[in-house]
């Protein structure tokens, strides 16, 4: 059973986002990196970019399959993990920690609310995917 | 990432039940229930690389062909010469349409003064069937045994270790592209010095009601050297970084053998086979575009279908791409002109939009380890 912690949002997509004030950090869950397999690389957007709810923001590639990553609220990016480039490893060993993507500055607090629950995500990967 | 539309059920090699135990992710590959990875593919790959790792290829055909004129069916069949095939020895070769394209490509087992083995894809055992047979020349009797055999692949520089354990008879002495006959593990099998990672090893056929014996007797003997078992992951990305084509990806029937690399598997010398004066008229025209192999200079991934470009214009396309993980970066190989295809060429590939800088490389991307003849 994959790791789900209670304090964060998640999408449809096995996006996470963590809200601190009009921030939100935001990566893929345990359950994502499982089913990727081993990340090789990601392609994330630079500092000042705009993102967009529930568009693609930037490309996970594991060494089988490219995947599209999905914001999980609309905004600006203030933040890019640096260390991805490098490690994006960080992807697969710490998805909800060293392995995080962007911070968002929310334009539009109320994205939150569209979001789904820790045990509605749960729910959601209970079937252990395929 | 799942697929759910499989119109007809998926094959079984008779290891299916032993993987899913193992904790393998399944997925379908060419109508069989595979295991694509079991921890992870760049640990698989490593293992492989390091020490040895354990495959299941049962998935792949097997046909036999026998008979007063199974060298000439043979022959008019292949593009290598099969004449030259000693009882005991392996043989590459390529099955070719009389326009030059690729039907499949195979490994051709001499078993018996008139007796021969003809290993093809899994994906291609139905159409390659009814091709050999409905080409057979003279009296050669033919039989499909794919059902009834497995195959277990030991490679890695631990394999002949291993294998030569739990073998009743000498392996050490099998040079590469041949095999001898014996059990292993108690269980009666062609041992092959053969494989698809660049590794040094033996492939295993055994009759399909053996393979789960001798898979648990060779996990078990092996368990010292760190033997894993591998999924098609790390299968695909070890023969990647050895450039060995792949039937589907990088070769199929809109490719000849010449442009793809496979020019010292085609004997026009020995006389007539399917495909010779069309291959002979493509020599003699010069060939116009070479399956290369290149690597990103650019943090990206190539992957099959991508555009290669040159200086702006499309050019070719990746066939096969992905992370090696023993050269450590991003490698792939795919179809140029001709005067694009020397080492050191300057390339980029397309990726969602954007062109990324690569070049031509020599291949293999990392040394070869197989025994030498």
């Amino acid at each position: 059973m994959a790791n789900v912690p209670a304090e964060l949002k998640y999408t449809r997509e096995h996006e996470w986002a963590k809200v601190e004030g009009d921030r939100a950090r935001i990566g893929i869950t345990a359950f994502a990196q499982e089913q990727l397999g081993d990340v090789v690389f990601v392609e994330l957007p630079k500092v000042g970019a705009k993102v967009t709810a529930l568009k693609t923001f930037g490309v996970v590639e594991s060494v089988k399959a490219v995947s599209d990553l999905f914001a999980p609220v609309s905004g600006e990016v203030v933040e890019v993990n640096a260390e991805l480039p490098k490690k994006p490893e960080l992807v697969n060993t710490d998805p909800y920690g060293q392995g995080w993507m962007l911070v968002i500055k929310m334009s539009n607090a109320k994205d939150v609310d569209g979001l789904m629950s820790a045990a509605d995500y749960e729910k959601l990967t209970a079937g252990g995917g395929h | 990432m799942t697929d759910t539309t499989a119109s007809t059920p998926l094959k079984r090699t008779p290891l299916r039940d032993v993987h899913v135990k193992a904790g393998a992710k399944m997925v379908p590959f060419g109508g069989w229930d595979m295991p694509v990875q079991y921890t992870g593919i760049i640990e698989e790959h490593r293992a492989v690389r390091r020490a040895v790792g354990l495959f299941d290829i049962s998935h792949m055909g097997e046909f036999e062909v026998r008979g007063p004129d199974a060298l000439a069916t043979v022959q008019r069949l292949c593009t290598n010469d099969a004449r030259t095939l000693e009882i005991g020895q392996v043989q590459y070769a390529a099955l070719c349409y009389p326009e030059g394209g690729i039907v499949d490509d195979l490994t051709v087992y001499r078993l018996a003064d008139d007796h021969y083995m003809l290993v093809v894809n899994a994906s291609n055992i139905d159409k390659d069937w009814a091709w050999v047979t409905s080409h057979s020349t003279g009296r050669a009797e033919w039989k499909n045994v794919s059902d009834e055999t497995a195959l277990l692949a030991v490679q890695g520089p631990k394999a002949e270790a291993l294998v030569a354990r739990l073998a009743d008879r000498d392996v050490t002495g099998i040079a590469y592209y041949h095999f001898g006959r014996g059990a292993v593990a108690g269980v009666p099998a062609i041992i092959s010095r053969t494989g698809y990672t660049g590794e040094d090893g033996f492939e295993l056929y055994v009759a399909a009601g053996g393979a789960e014996r001798l898979w648990a007797a060779l996990i078990e003997a092996g368990r010292a050297d760190g033997i894993q078992p591998i999924g098609l992951g790390a299968r695909d990305t070890l023969r990647l970084e050895m450039k060995y084509a792949l039937y589907g990806n990088d070769i199929d029937q809109t490719t000849n053998p010449l442009e793809a690399g496979l020019g010292w598997v085609v004997k026009p010398a020995k006389g007539e086979f399917i495909g010779r004066e069309a291959i002979e008229a493509l020599r003699a025209r010069g060939i116009v575009r070479k399956l290369v192999g290149f690597e990103m200079v650019e943090r990206a991934v190539p992957r099959h279908g991508y555009r290669l470009m040159s200086g702006g214009a499309p050019v070719g396309v990746v066939t096969s791409g992905s992370f090696g993980p023993s050269v450590e970066r991003s490698i792939g190989i795919g179809y140029v002109p001709s005067a694009l295809a020397g080492a050191g060429s300057e390339l980029a590939v397309e990726i969602r939009g954007t062109a990324h800088a690569a070049r031509v490389v020599k291949t293999p991307f990392y040394p070869s380890h197989t025994k030498k003849a």
